[in-house]
C-alpha cells in the first residue's frame, strides 16, 4: 500500500516535472524567436520593407558588406566610431564621479551629506529629458551644439549629472568592514589614502559594473542623441543611425541592413551584459566575504 | 524625532558661523563681510584672502558689466518688441534679435545661479575670517594656503572628490531643469506666435492643463489616467511573472537551469532599441505576424496591432512583458535563494501547496525586500520613453489631438516640445509627472514594510 503510494507520487512529479519543462521550453522559445529572425533576417537576400516568410528565400553577406561600404547616405562606420569615442570618455568621467559620491556618501561623515542624498533622490524623480531642450540651448550658449563639438556634447549630457547616480556603488562601499578603515586611520593613512588603497582594490566587481554601465550608456541611449545631434547625421550614434534606417525614405533600401546592422552592436553589447550581470551579482552579495 | 534632529545638526556645528562673525568679529573681520578675504590677510592667509578678493572681484566686474542687465531682462523677459534696442547692447547679445526671450530667460536663470554660488563663497569667506581671527586670539597655528591644500586630502577630503560632480549636476540637472520650470509659468510655445518673444504669465499654463472642460485638459486627464494604468500593469505583471518565471527554474527538479537562464537573458542582452524597433517592424499591418498568420489562414485582414488604440494598449503591454520579465527574473533569483528554506519546509509540514506558499512565504518576503526596486520600476515606467516612442510613438492619435492613444506624460511632454513646440505646457507636464512620481513614491516608501519595520524578516 505504501510503496503504491510513493510510486503514484513519483508519477506525479514526474507528469508536472514534464509540464513545467514544456512549458519553459515554449517560453524560452518566445523569448528567443525574434533574436533567431533578426539574424536571420540579416543575411536574407530579399529586397524591399517587409518580408513575408520567416526563413529568408536565400542568404547573402551583402547586407553587411553594404552596412559598411555604403557610406554616402547613412555613414555607419563613422557612427560606430562616434557612439564607441563619446562613450569611452563619458565611461571615464562618470565612473570617477559615481565613484567619488559613492565614497564620500558612504565613508565620509559632512554637513551637506544628507541634504545632497535627498537633492539627488528629488532629481531623480524628474523625467530626465525634461530638461534636454534646456540643455541644448545651454549647450548652444557656450558653442558646444556645432560641428565636432557635438561629441563633447554628448559626453558631457551622458556624464555630467552622473553624480546622482552613486546609490548602487554607495550601498556596495557600505559592506565593505569600517574596521578597515580604522586600522588604516591609526595607522596614520588619510582619507584619501583609504579611498585609494582599500576601498578602491576592495571594489572590484562594483567598478567593473560602474564602468560598463557607463559604458553602455551611450550604446543604449536614443532620445538624448537625437535631442543633441538634430540632423547632423555625421555626429549620429549607431542606435540613432539604426532608428533613422527604419524611417520612410530608408527602409526600403535599409531593412536588412537594420537587421545586419543590429546583430553587429548587439553582440559586443550582449557579451558586455553579461559580464555587468555576473559583476553585479557579485557585487550585490558585498565587498569581504566571510 | 526632534530631538534626533536637533543631534544631527549639532554633530556638525561650529562656532565659526555668520553670525558670531558679526557679533565677536574684530574690524578686519567684519571689513570681511564688504571686502571679501580681509580678515584672512589680518590673519596672515596671504594667498586665501587673495583668493577671495579676486572671486570677489570678478563677481562685481560681471555683475557690472552684464548681470545686472540680466537681471533686469529676467523681469521682463525682453517684453519691447522693438528689436533694435536689443542690437545696441553693447555686443553682449550676439545672436539675432528675434532669439531674445530664450536667452534672457537662460542668462537671468544663470546669474541667479552665479549669484547664490557667489553668497555661498561670501559665507566661506566670512567664517573663514572668523576663524583665523578666533585661532589668531587663542594662539593657535592658523592654517596656511598649503595645510588647506593638504587638507583636501584627508578632513576635506568630500570637497576634493565632490566639487566636479556636484558642477556637473549644477549645470547640467539642476540648471536646466529650474530653466525648464520657469517656462511653465510663460507663454513660451507657437500658439499666438510666441517663440521669439515670450512674457511671464504666473499659473496660467497650470490652469489650462488641469482644466477639465478644455481640450489640453482633457488629453492630460486621459493621458495621466493611461499612465498610471499603464505604469501598474508594467510594474506588476513583469513582478509576477517574472518572479513565478525564476521560482520555476529555481525549483529543485527543473533541468538545465543555466540554459533557461540563458535563454532569457540572451533578449534582455538585447539593446532595447533594437528588439523595440524589431517588434514595431514585426506588428506592422503587412508585417510578419500579420503575413504568418494570413500565410497560415488564421484570419482575412491584418489585425490593427498599432493602429487600434485597444490592440496597440494591449500590444505595449505585451510587448513590455518580453523586455522586463527577463530583468525581473535576474534581479529576483538571488534574493529568491536567500528565503531561509526552513519557512518553506514548515509550510510543507502544514500542507500548504505551492500557491498558498507563493502568496504566504514568497511574496510577501519578496515584497518587503524589494520594495525600492519596486519603486525604481514604477518611476522607470512613469517615465518609459524608449517603449512608447519606439514601439507605437505614440499612436493612434485621434485627429486634432497632441496625444496619441498610448501616449505616457512623457511621450506626450517630448511631443509637445520638440515637434508641437508648446514648450510652457511640456514643462508643465513635466512638473506634473514630478508631483505624480513624488506622491506615488513617497505613499509606497512610508507604507513599506522595510521603512516601518527595518528588522522584519531578519
Amino acid at each position: 500500500m505504501k510503496k503504491e503510494k510513493t510510486k503514484s507520487m513519483h508519477v506525479a512529479a514526474l507528469v508536472r516535472d514534464t509540464i513545467v519543462h514544456m512549458i519553459l521550453a515554449i517560453l524560452a522559445f518566445v523569448w528567443v524567436i525574434p533574436i533567431i529572425f533578426i539574424v536571420l533576417l540579416s543575411f536574407s537576400d530579399q529586397k524591399g520593407a517587409y518580408v513575408t516568410h520567416f526563413f529568408p528565400q536565400g542568404y547573402t553577406l551583402a547586407n553587411y558588406v553594404k552596412l559598411f561600404t555604403d557610406t554616402n547616405v547613412l555613414n555607419f562606420p563613422q557612427m560606430f566610431m562616434n557612439t564607441l569615442v563619446v562613450s569611452i570618455f563619458s565611461c571615464i568621467v562618470s565612473t570617477l564621479f559615481v565613484l567619488s559620491v559613492a565614497f564620500c556618501m558612504s565613508r565620509l561623515r559632512f554637513k551637506m551629506r544628507k541634504p545632497y542624498m535627498n537633492i539627488a533622490m528629488i532629481l531623480g524623480l524628474f523625467p530626465g529629458f525634461m530638461s534636454m531642450v534646456a540643455v541644448y540651448y545651454i549647450l548652444k550658449a557656450i558653442g558646444l551644439s556645432e560641428g565636432s563639438m557635438i561629441r563633447v556634447a554628448l559626453v558631457l549630457v551622458y556624464s555630467a549629472g552622473t553624480g546622482v547616480g552613486f546609490y548602487i556603488a554607495k550601498g556596495f562601499f557600505d559592506t565593505v568592514p569600517k574596521a578597515l578603515d580604522e586600522a588604516a586611520y591609526l595607522d596614520g593613512a588619510t582619507k584619501r589614502q583609504v579611498f585609494t588603497k582599500i576601498t578602491i582594490p576592495l571594489s572590484k566587481p562594483i567598478i567593473v559594473y560602474t564602468v560598463l554601465t557607463a559604458f553602455l550608456g551611450p550604446w543604449l541611449d536614443f532620445i538624448f542623441a537625437k535631442v543633441i545631434c538634430r540632423a547632423d547625421s555625421r555626429y549620429y550614434t549607431v542606435a540613432l543611425g539604426l532608428w533613422k534606417m527604419l524611417d520612410k525614405e530608408y527602409i526600403d533600401a535599409w531593412y536588412t541592413c537594420f537587421a545586419a546592422g543590429a546583430v553587429c552592436v548587439s553582440i559586443p553589447i550582449a557579451i558586455l551584459f553579461v559580464f555587468m550581470q555576473r559583476y553585479y551579482t557579485d557585487g550585490m552579495s558585498g565587498a569581504v566575504k566571510g | 524625532m526632534a530631538t534626533r534632529r536637533k543631534k544631527r545638526i549639532s554633530e556638525f556645528e561650529s562656532p565659526y558661523t555668520v553670525a558670531n562673525a558679526f557679533k565677536n568679529g574684530n574690524f578686519f573681520t567684519r571689513l570681511g563681510m564688504v571686502l571679501m578675504g580681509s580678515g584672512n590677510f589680518a590673519g596672515k592667509q596671504i594667498v586665501k584672502g587673495f583668493l577671495f578678493l579676486a572671486i570677489e572681484v570678478s563677481y562685481l566686474m560681471f555683475m557690472i558689466n552684464s548681470g545686472f542687465d540680466h537681471l533686469y531682462h529676467l523681469v521682463l523677459l525682453g517684453g519691447n518688441e522693438q528689436q533694435e534696442i536689443w542690437n545696441e547692447a553693447k555686443g553682449v547679445y550676439e545672436y539675432t534679435a528675434g532669439d531674445n526671450s530664450l536667452l534672457f530667460l537662460l542668462y537671468g536663470v544663470t546669474t541667479i545661479f552665479i549669484t547664490i554660488g557667489f553668497i555661498c563663497f561670501w559665507r566661506t569667506a566670512v567664517k573663514s575670517g572668523y576663524k583665523a581671527q578666533c585661532l589668531k586670539k587663542q594662539g593657535k597655528h592658523v592654517n596656511s594656503f598649503v595645510d588647506d591644500l593638504r587638507s583636501l586630502r584627508d578632513g576635506n577630503l568630500h570637497n576634493a572628490l565632490l566639487s566636479l560632480p556636484v558642477m556637473g549636476i549644477v549645470c547640467f540637472t539642476i540648471l536646466p531643469l529650474i530653466f525648464m520650470i520657469c517656462m511653465a509659468f510663460t507663454d513660451y510655445s507657437k500658439q499666438g506666435d510666441h517663440l521669439v518673444l515670450f512674457h511671464w504669465v504666473g499659473f496660467k499654463n497650470f490652469a489650462k492643463v488641469l482644466d477639465m472642460g478644455g481640450s489640453i485638459g482633457q488629453t492630460f486627464g486621459s493621458v495621466l489616467v493611461w499612465t498610471i494604468v499603464w505604469a501598474i500593469l508594467a510594474t506588476f505583471l513583469n513582478y509576477i511573472l517574472g518572479m513565478i518565471l525564476a521560482i520555476v527554474i529555481n525549483r529543485k527538479t527543473t533541468r538545465i537551469k543555466g540554459f533557461w537562464r540563458f535563454c532569457f537573458i540572451l533578449s534582455a542582452a538585447i539593446p532595447q532599441f533594437v528588439s523595440l524597433l524589431l517588434m514595431r517592424t514585426l506588428l506592422q499591418p503587412n508585417g510578419l505576424i500579420n503575413a504568418l498568420l494570413q500565410n497560415a489562414e488564421i484570419i482575412t485582414g491584418p489585425l490593427p496591432f498599432l493602429s487600434s488604440a485597444t490592440w496597440a494598449r494591449i500590444v505595449v503591454v505585451v510587448v513590455n512583458l518580453w523586455i522586463g520579465i527577463p530583468f525581473t527574473m535576474m534581479q529576483v533569483t538571488g534574493i529568491l535563494q536567500n528565503i531561509p528554506g526552513e519557512l518553506y519546509e514548515a509550510a510543507k509540514m502544514d500542507g500548504a501547496g505551492p500557491v498558498v506558499t507563493f502568496f504566504k512565504i514568497t511574496l510577501p518576503y519578496m515584497l518587503f525586500v524589494t520594495t525600492p526596486y519596486l519603486i525604481t520600476t514604477f518611476t522607470g515606467n512613469i517615465n518609459n520613453f524608449n517603449v512608447i516612442y519606439l514601439l507605437t510613438g505614440g499612436a493612434p492619435t485621434p485627429v486634432g489631438s497632441t496625444a496619441g492613444k498610448t501616449d505616457l506624460l512623457v511621450t506626450w511632454l517630448y511631443k509637445l516640445t520638440i515637434d508641437e513646440q508648446y514648450y510652457n505646457l511640456g514643462a508643465v507636464i513635466g512638473i506634473m509627472t514630478f508631483i505624480v512620481l513624488a506622491i506615488v513614491s513617497l505613499i509606497t516608501y512610508r507604507n513599506s514594510g522595510s521603512y516601518k519595520n527595518e528588522e522584519g524578516f531578519q
